[in-house]
């Protein structure tokens, strides 16, 4: 993706896209703070931790989809290979952890 | 006098010019020159192996030796010998296959060429210095924690190094192939070698760490006083087990995917057809590629994992056998029909796949894991293996040297030596290795340094002996061979096979920017769809222009020297403090190194347009 940077050539569709990119930006970024406000709450208010470490982990787990999928521009075009690379070595990572949990120090 | 000084000068010039090169066909040709000394070094540990086993009770080397020998020669062949000579061809032929100038990260390139080298030397220095490693190649815990002496911290350390430098070369053939690719270069209009690059790279990616980690957590073990392996301390010896079959079982995928994208190069230029199922191949590489990930455990059935673990990975093992299935048979129906012409490089293709499906056969017997019990630690999976990495990816080696070696120096290697050579390495190979499958079967442990008469090993050991002279006789007339070719070679046409792929379009040796113009193309086998449809030249996809070339840099070996030295002050800092000067000092010199080149802006050269119209095409 080169695009032109200079502003006086951008053309109205390329506005249009760029608009739309920044208000998704922001979005994300909100919900992220306020995933990260709703685990601080859930700590600060003592809920039995049963319910509280289940629950950080989804957010933690949604966050990284945002930060690869928006922040890191997972979601456009051309991420085929990166994407795949990312699936499989967390693939890996799994396998080797289920292994080591399961008959290693079961 | 003068003019045995210009060639002074002018060898030195060609030194320098290695030391310093990113290039990537003369850092390809440093692999195959690292890669080839280590495998004559680990031949001759296997031919010592051999005569210390002609005939029952020999006393022809120590037995301390003798573990030293098998630990050494396997960590050799695998990590100092296979890996770099195929990750040589990789970089000598891949980026021409995509119709690249230069793999993406030409710096890093050498980089790691120079630190597996180093890391092979560092692990060969431990023969003098008070002995080599003697843990066997697996290093297994706690057999390599009360391994006495330095040995087993040379194994360490060498891995360390040539594991870092296999690494990166990974990650920088994975950027070429996902970014470097020539116009109208689709991934599925890719030659399989370049697939099988690709494949190799991501499992080096994905498998390499896991070794790192265990080499450090061994380390620490060895050298720190950790305790992760020491069970009388709450440790865990399995641990390593584990962490080095996660990396060593898509290892031997790492070795044997090249070997059988090297044949899939082969067999269509020498049947005249293309690849029969070019697709399915590629699915088939994939397939192995991610079960090759899920069956580590099959080496440690005997642990004591459980029978319900065993049973998966015995499972996920048999599975493999389905692509690699699919390939086979797609290499039998690509020479099917085809006109055959069968010179040194498709003799070496042809025997492989027998070869290969034997080693494949007696394969799926070991992942058994009923089987297993029997069979585990004997001869039987000595034969097994060696069927598959000899009869794999020796003879894919083997094959490629003849197949591209007009293209990386401008000659063709001599038939009738090749042939020879051909005969007695392929006799000697199944002389030496299939009665091993019955030495296993009636019992013979493998590692052991001796064996006792009159229990029906002995003839068995003496033929296997045989044929590894036979072996080396035909590793020697290869040898001649190519020094036979470098003074009295045929000189090579730039397409001296009638073949398919980009390679063979340009120059043989290619000039150092490979492409004068990036060609455009236009399907599988570009160059063969411009025989037959256009007028047997590529088109140009680009008009004639400068083109930017990095430059030379020492750093590269510089910043060896120090993780070298470095290496050497964490072998002997337990022996005396003071060797933490030698780590230090070599940190701070390859750290200084990696300062050097990311404050010093280095824009490379262009080669001016007309530079490039002088010269002939």
């Amino acid at each position: 993706m080169t695009e032109n940077t200079s502003t006086n050539k951008i053309n109205s569709f390329q506005k249009e896209k760029n608009k739309d990119e920044m208000r998704k930006q922001i979005i994300t970024f909100a919900l992220m703070i306020f995933f990260t406000m709703i685990a601080f709450f859930a700590v600060g208010m003592g809920i039995s931790s049963m319910f509280v470490i289940p629950l950080i982990l989804i957010l933690a787990i949604v966050q990284v989809g945002f930060q690869f999928y928006y922040f890191m521009h997972m979601k456009d075009k051309g991420h085929e290979f990166p994407a795949l690379l990312i699936f499989g070595g967390i693939w890996v990572t799994f396998l080797v952890g289920v292994t080591f949990v399961t008959i290693i120090w079961w | 006098m003068s003019n045995a000084a210009t060639q002074k000068r002018a060898l030195s010039a060609v030194l320098w010019d290695y030391l310093t090169t990113v290039d990537h066909k003369k850092v390809g040709i440093l692999y195959l020159i690292g890669g080839g000394f280590f495998f004559l070094l680990g031949g001759l540990e296997a031919l010592i192996i051999r005569i210390q086993l002609i005939k029952p009770e020999n006393d022809f080397i120590s037995a301390g030796l003798y573990n030293e020998m098998i630990t050494m020669h396997g960590t050799t062949m695998i990590f100092l010998a296979a890996t770099p000579l195929l990750f040589g061809l990789m970089n000598y032929i891949m980026p021409l296959q995509i119709g690249a100038r230069d793999v993406a990260f030409p710096f890093l390139n050498a980089l790691g060429f120079w630190l597996f080298f180093s890391g092979g030397i560092l692990l060969n220095c431990s023969w003098f210095l008070g002995g080599a490693p003697d843990a066997g190649w697996t290093a297994y815990a706690p057999l390599s924690i009360q391994s006495p002496g330095h040995g087993t911290d040379f194994y360490v350390m060498g891995l360390q190094l040539s594991g870092a430098g296999t690494l990166m070369s990974g990650i920088n053939f994975l950027v070429t192939i996902v970014s470097m690719r020539a116009p109208g270069m689709t991934y599925m209009r890719m030659p399989l070698f370049t697939w099988t690059t690709f494949v190799t790279s991501v499992l080096t990616l994905f498998a390499f760490p896991a070794l790192t980690v265990g080499l450090f957590l061994l380390m620490f073990d060895r050298m720190f006083g950790s305790a992760f392996f020491d069970v009388a301390l709450g440790g865990n010896s399995v641990i390593w087990q584990h962490l080095f079959w996660i990396f060593g079982h898509p290892e031997v995928y790492i070795l044997i995917l090249p070997a059988f994208g090297v044949f899939s190069e082969i067999l269509p230029t020498f049947s005249k057809k293309r690849l029969f199922g070019y697709s399915a191949m590629v699915f088939a590489t994939f397939l192995i590629a991610f079960l090759g990930f899920m069956v580590w455990a099959h080496h440690m059935f005997t642990v004591g994992l459980g029978p319900v673990a065993n049973s998966i990975f015995a499972v996920a093992t048999m599975a493999i056998a389905v692509p690699t299935g699919i390939k086979i048979f797609n290499w039998l129906f690509t020479m099917w029909g085809g006109s055959i012409v069968i010179n040194s490089a498709m003799l070496w293709a042809l025997a492989f796949i027998p070869s290969f499906t034997i080693g494949g056969m007696t394969g799926v017997m070991l992942g058994s894991n009923v089987a297993d019990y029997q069979y585990h630690d004997s001869y039987f999976v000595v034969a097994h293996f060696h069927y598959v990495i000899v009869g794999g990816v020796v003879f894919a080696l083997l094959a490629a040297c003849h197949y591209w070696w007009p293209k990386m120096f401008g000659r063709i290697l001599h038939e009738g030596m090749g042939k020879l050579a051909f005969w007695t390495f392929f006799i000697g190979f199944h002389l030496t290795f299939f009665i091993q499958h019955f030495l296993g079967l009636m019992g013979m442990p493998r590692r052991y340094w001796v064996f006792l008469e009159n229990q029906g090993l002995d003839t068995g050991n003496l033929i296997s002996t045989i044929g590894a002279f036979f072996m080396t006789f035909g590793t020697l007339v290869f040898l001649v061979n190519i020094v036979y070719t470098a003074i009295k070679g045929e000189k090579a046409p730039a397409d001296p096979w009638d073949a398919r792929t980009l390679e063979w379009t340009i120059a043989s040796p290619p000039a150092f920017y490979n492409f004068k113009q990036l060609p455009l193309v236009r399907g599988l086998d570009p160059l063969w769809i411009e025989k037959t449809e256009g007028n047997g030249k590529m088109t140009p996809a680009e008009p004639l222009d400068e083109i930017h070339m990095p430059n030379g840099s020492i750093l590269p070996l510089i910043m060896t020297v120090g993780f070298f030295t470095a290496s050497f002050g964490f072998i002997y800092q337990t022996d005396h403090k003071a060797w933490l000067i030698a780590v230090y000092a070599g940190m701070a010199l390859a750290i200084g190194c990696m300062v050097i080149r990311s404050l010093k802006d280095d824009h490379g050269f262009h080669i001016s347009k007309e530079e490039l119209e002088r010269e002939a095409d």
